[in-house]
């Protein structure tokens, strides 16, 4: 073969880590790192100023696989750390990832205020609906009637939804993807990746030793086509395995609708097309889950703001630094020690 | 022999050197109510006097409520100056003057005063339903309550009113210029200079603003009043030569604003640049206001949504290759203590200020007191020691931070630097130094990717290497997870987990060599007793220590600790060589626990917690009942 092969240019082998991956056989992250590693380096990530940024989970172990650089951190609090790296260096591409358990209970403060301030990471948030490296208590995810050691006879409270709650918290870009959907993953990852201020990705991710099949009414093979609504800026939001059926806005109940084109009097044109600049489209969108409705998968919400946070931040002290400079030369500590009442001894 | 209830009771002795012809130093109360502007009048009061080249120490003294209804006891603020044209050491046991402005501020203080001292009493606040509300049954001013004293009644009130006619403010915005016109008033009883609260005021509302004006017109009537009137209970003024001190140039200085320079100093000095993530806390906060506004250094500030996120955001920061620091009081340092766990593990520098309140929960925010040595000692989980260095003044804050940025880069560790409130709002003369007067201790992050892992150590230190994320070819993970001592990846093997609880303790412990020996701050390296003490109680000790050395002739050393962990590796020895040690401290025995823990030493205690500083008397009290001099 005659193909140049820049020295420069990495590939997905290039970013897995030299340790051996300790997730239980069949487990869904082994698909999304595999899908990570990939995309990576078809991005043209440099593998040293990448960061992955963990709290405490399974999920949580990732940073140790990847052959970047990784900070394996304490439970919840990922989106913290990530926060103060990314103020003391704006430049590195930093990613956070989590689990339902880590930022949806004990991380939930921190994940609302990194969305709410905007910082420019990728917080991917792996959702298996259970707490599996603790041994399959139910977690904040958990379904009504969940059954687990902590809840014998079926939990009681109702779920956190991780895109709706990303949402209300002022998240500016949130999307959905599969675990073993690695291609749909590749263009989560790069939009999260490309959009400049926090960007949030909902996981979906099979336990399949203390949660298996929790999420087959809409990931079975079998079903897929039927209850899997891929959504693209610009286009019909259409599925189903002839692309008949589509979603519809109903301005009498402010609800949106599944509907088959060519039933009732609905056509093409009825059907929504995906906005992903929409925040009240966005609302309705995270709110649609199986069964009654297509679980809805890919860029759901992107309207990125003027500046990120550690920009903004950084711009202050840029601006304070000019000031200054303009004032009385270079800042200096001992001229600031002795400004205001001072008195000499001789 | 029960010291600590001796120090917590009343009815002490008169101290000896307090009588009034003494007047090498004086001690001044204002009180009033938590809206009468105490606490300015007292900083202006102290400005005013440092600028006259006096020695002094003061103690800001107020509630937690920022507005406690009008009247009542527990909305008295007070501001406490000691001054004197000797070294003043505390900020003094007893008024020599009170100044109350209104009767609760009266009823919570008058107990205090030295019998035969003055009290300056606002009668235009005396008005039946005050004095009641503050819980006299009767005027105090006429039953005999105040017969011990000196009273000088004027109606600031009605001054205060009166003075403000012409500019036309409102009564409200009239009478909250009362401190001011006490201040004109003190001002002129001590022959104080009043420019620099001319020049605040001015600053403060801009020279056209008629509040401005009103405020300054009383500042003046004050003073007038002074001069013009014969004032009862023979009053003139009192002029206080300046202190002899080292030639340099002073300023005022509070804790809170010398550690926060001295963390600007210490980055400068390690060639970094500085992240404090730090979430509102009395009484810290002030080191996140002060940092915020200097910027312009490098220096980035982070008010992060709660104590947790400021530790790890602090952490985040360092493990990108700046300075972390971190900056609370009691309940948030309880809550960052799994994140300083992490930094601990995973071995990254990490500046941990906890300025001490009282406590447990939330306590007494606003009261001082030294009972986080345990936590700061052995509060984590599991085997996690950390340096932990302690401040003894306003001033002293600028060192200790510089020898916190410098352990924690050095040994790649977490330190939590000790003050308390009483520190951290005091103020006290400050020869300033210069940043260019320290060694700088410059940190070289680690770059070499051949044989890297990143628990690689320093020989001497045991220090592991720095990588910052960015640098090509040192990617790594760390995590806290047990890492291999060989190559930093995670490792469950149990002689390694062994190996790495040695090292990280050896690794602190090593300190010990790199600090400075323990010295004696008054006295002799050995002899009967040896007083000890740690923190804010430096003065009061060291004053009590030198009045019964050159006083009463006892064989007394006072030993102040810095270096709470590591101990300095001459402190077991040096205590042996007393016959007796007694731990002075505002906490219920925790230097004591250490010591005993570390040196069988069969320490007595002295112990406060009051939330009120020790007192001189109190020291004293307690070294003549243990050398047996009564």
């Amino acid at each position: 073969m005659n193909v140049t092969v820049q020295p420069d240019k990495l590939t997905a082998k290039d970013f897995a880590s030299d340790q051996e991956v300790r997730w239980c056989p069949g487990c869904g992250d082994y698909a999304i790192l595999k899908a990570m590693h990939k995309s990576l380096a078809d991005m043209g990530a440099r593998p040293e100023n990448t960061v992955f940024i963990s709290g405490i989970g399974c999920s949580s172990r990732f940073p140790y696989y990847m052959a970047t650089y990784g900070f394996h951190t304490i439970h919840g609090r990922a989106p913290a750390v990530a926060t103060g790296l990314k103020l003391a260096r704006p430049e590195l591409d930093v990613w956070v990832v989590t689990g339902d358990g880590d930022a949806l209970s004990i991380g939930g403060n921190h994940l609302f205020h990194a969305l709410r301030r905007n910082v420019d990471l990728n917080i991917l948030l792996f959702n298996n609906e259970i707490y599996g490296l603790t041994k399959g208590q139910y977690s904040p995810a958990s379904r009504v009637g969940t059954k687990s050691p902590s809840t014998p006879m079926g939990s009681v409270d109702s779920p956190a939804e991780a895109c709706t709650y990303a949402l209300g918290c002022g998240a500016r870009f949130i999307a959905r993807g599969i675990d073993v959907q690695a291609k749909e993953l590749d263009v989560l990852f790069r939009r999260a990746r490309e959009h400049k201020g926090a960007s949030f990705v909902e996981i979906i991710q099979n336990c399949i030793v203390y949660n298996d099949a929790v999420f087959a009414d809409f990931t079975e093979k079998a079903v897929a086509a039927e209850m899997q609504v891929h959504v693209k800026h610009g286009q019909p939001m259409r599925y189903g395995k002839d692309g008949n059926k589509g979603l519809r806005f109903s301005p009498q109940t402010f609800k949106i609708e599944a509907v088959v084109i060519g039933q009732n009097g609905v056509t093409e044109n009825d059907i929504l097309i995906h906005d992903e600049k929409n925040r009240v489209l966005a609302s309705l969108l995270v709110a649609l889950r199986p069964p009654s409705f297509p679980e809805v998968l890919g860029v759901i919400y992107c309207d990125p703001a003027a500046t990120s946070y550690e920009a903004a931040v950084a711009a202050q002290e840029a601006q304070a630094k000019a000031q200054a400079t303009a004032k009385g030369g270079a800042p200096d500590l001992d001229k600031l020690m002795r400004a205001g009442n001072t008195w000499s001894v001789t | 022999m029960n010291l600590q209830a001796d120090a917590r009771g009343n009815g002490l002795p008169a101290s000896p050197s307090a009588s009034k012809s003494d007047l090498d130093a004086i001690v001044v109360r204002f009180a009033g109510d938590s809206g009468d502007g105490v606490q300015l009048l007292g900083s202006q009061f102290s400005q005013e006097t440092a600028l006259a080249g006096n020695s002094l120490a003061t103690f800001p003294d107020y509630p937690a409520e920022i507005r406690a209804p009008t009247g009542t006891t527990y909305g008295v603020s007070a501001f406490q100056i000691n001054f004197g044209s000797r070294q003043v050491k505390t900020a003094g046991d007893q008024p020599d003057v009170l100044v109350a402005l209104n009767p609760a501020a009266l009823m919570v203080n008058y107990k205090g005063i030295r019998k035969g001292g003055l009290v300056i009493l606002d009668s235009g606040a005396f008005k039946e339903k005050d004095i009641k509300r503050a819980g006299f049954t009767v005027d105090p001013r006429l039953d005999g309550t105040l017969k011990e004293f000196r009273v000088l009644e004027i109606d600031i009130s009605a001054q205060a009113l009166e003075v403000a006619k012409p500019f036309g403010v409102s009564q409200k915005e009239a009478l909250r210029a009362k401190n001011l016109w006490t201040l004109g008033l003190v001002s002129w009883m001590y022959d104080r200079e009043m420019k620099s609260t001319m020049e605040y005021v001015a600053r403060k509302f801009g020279s056209e603003d008629p509040v401005g004006l009103a405020n300054m017109a009383a500042l003046k009537a004050g003073h007038a009043y002074g001069e013009t009137h014969e004032l009862a209970g023979d009053i003139a003024p009192v002029s206080m030569p300046a202190v002899k001190v080292e030639p340099g140039v002073y300023r005022l200085v509070s804790g809170a604003e010398s550690l926060s320079w001295g963390l600007a100093a210490g980055a400068q000095l390690a060639g970094l640049e500085m992240v404090l993530a730090s979430y509102p806390i009395t009484p810290s906060s002030p080191i996140l206001h002060i940092l915020a506004k200097l910027k312009q250094f490098g220096i980035t500030t982070f008010q992060a949504e709660d104590e947790i996120a400021a530790c790890c955001a602090a952490i985040g920061a360092s493990y990108g290759g700046k300075l972390g620091v971190t900056a609370s009081s009691g309940p948030g340092i309880a809550l960052k203590t799994e994140a300083i766990g992490l930094a601990i593990s995973t071995e990254l520098p990490l500046v941990i200020v906890n300025t001490q309140r009282g406590g447990p929960s939330t306590g007494l925010p606003t009261k001082t007191e030294q009972s986080d040595l345990y936590i700061a000692v052995w509060g984590r989980n599991a085997d996690a020691p950390i340096p932990v260095i302690a401040s003894h003044s306003p001033g002293d804050c600028f060192e200790v931070a510089i020898e916190a940025v410098r352990l924690a880069t050095k040994y790649m560790t977490p330190v939590m630097i000790l003050s308390d409130g009483y520190i951290a709002n005091a103020a006290e003369p400050w020869k300033i130094p210069s940043v260019k007067d320290y060694a700088p201790f410059k940190v070289e992050f680690h770059t070499k990717a051949e044989g890297f892992h990143p628990f690689i150590r320093d020989p001497h230190t045991l220090a592991r290497v720095w990588a910052k994320p960015g640098t090509p070819g040192l990617m790594h993970r760390i995590g806290g997870i047990e890492k291999d001592y060989n190559s930093g990846n995670i490792s469950y093997d149990p002689a390694n987990h062994q190996k790495m609880t040695d090292t990280r303790a050896a690794k602190i412990n090593n300190i010990a060599n790199d600090i400075p020996e323990q010295e004696v701050a008054i006295g002799n390296t050995k002899g009967k007793l040896a007083v000890v003490g740690w923190g804010s109680t430096f003065g009061p000790i060291n004053r009590a220590v030198h009045n019964m050395r050159e006083k009463e002739g006892l064989d007394v050393s006072h030993i102040h600790i810095r270096h709470i962990w590591p101990l300095p590796r001459n402190l077991g020895a040096l205590l042996k060589n007393y016959e007796k040690v007694l731990v002075a401290e505002m906490n219920n025995g925790q230097m004591l626990t250490l010591l005993k823990s570390q040196y069988l030493v069969d320490a007595k205690s002295l112990l406060k917690v009051s939330g009120q500083p020790l007192k001189i008397e109190e020291v004293s009290s307690a070294i003549r009942s243990l050398l047996g001099s009564n």
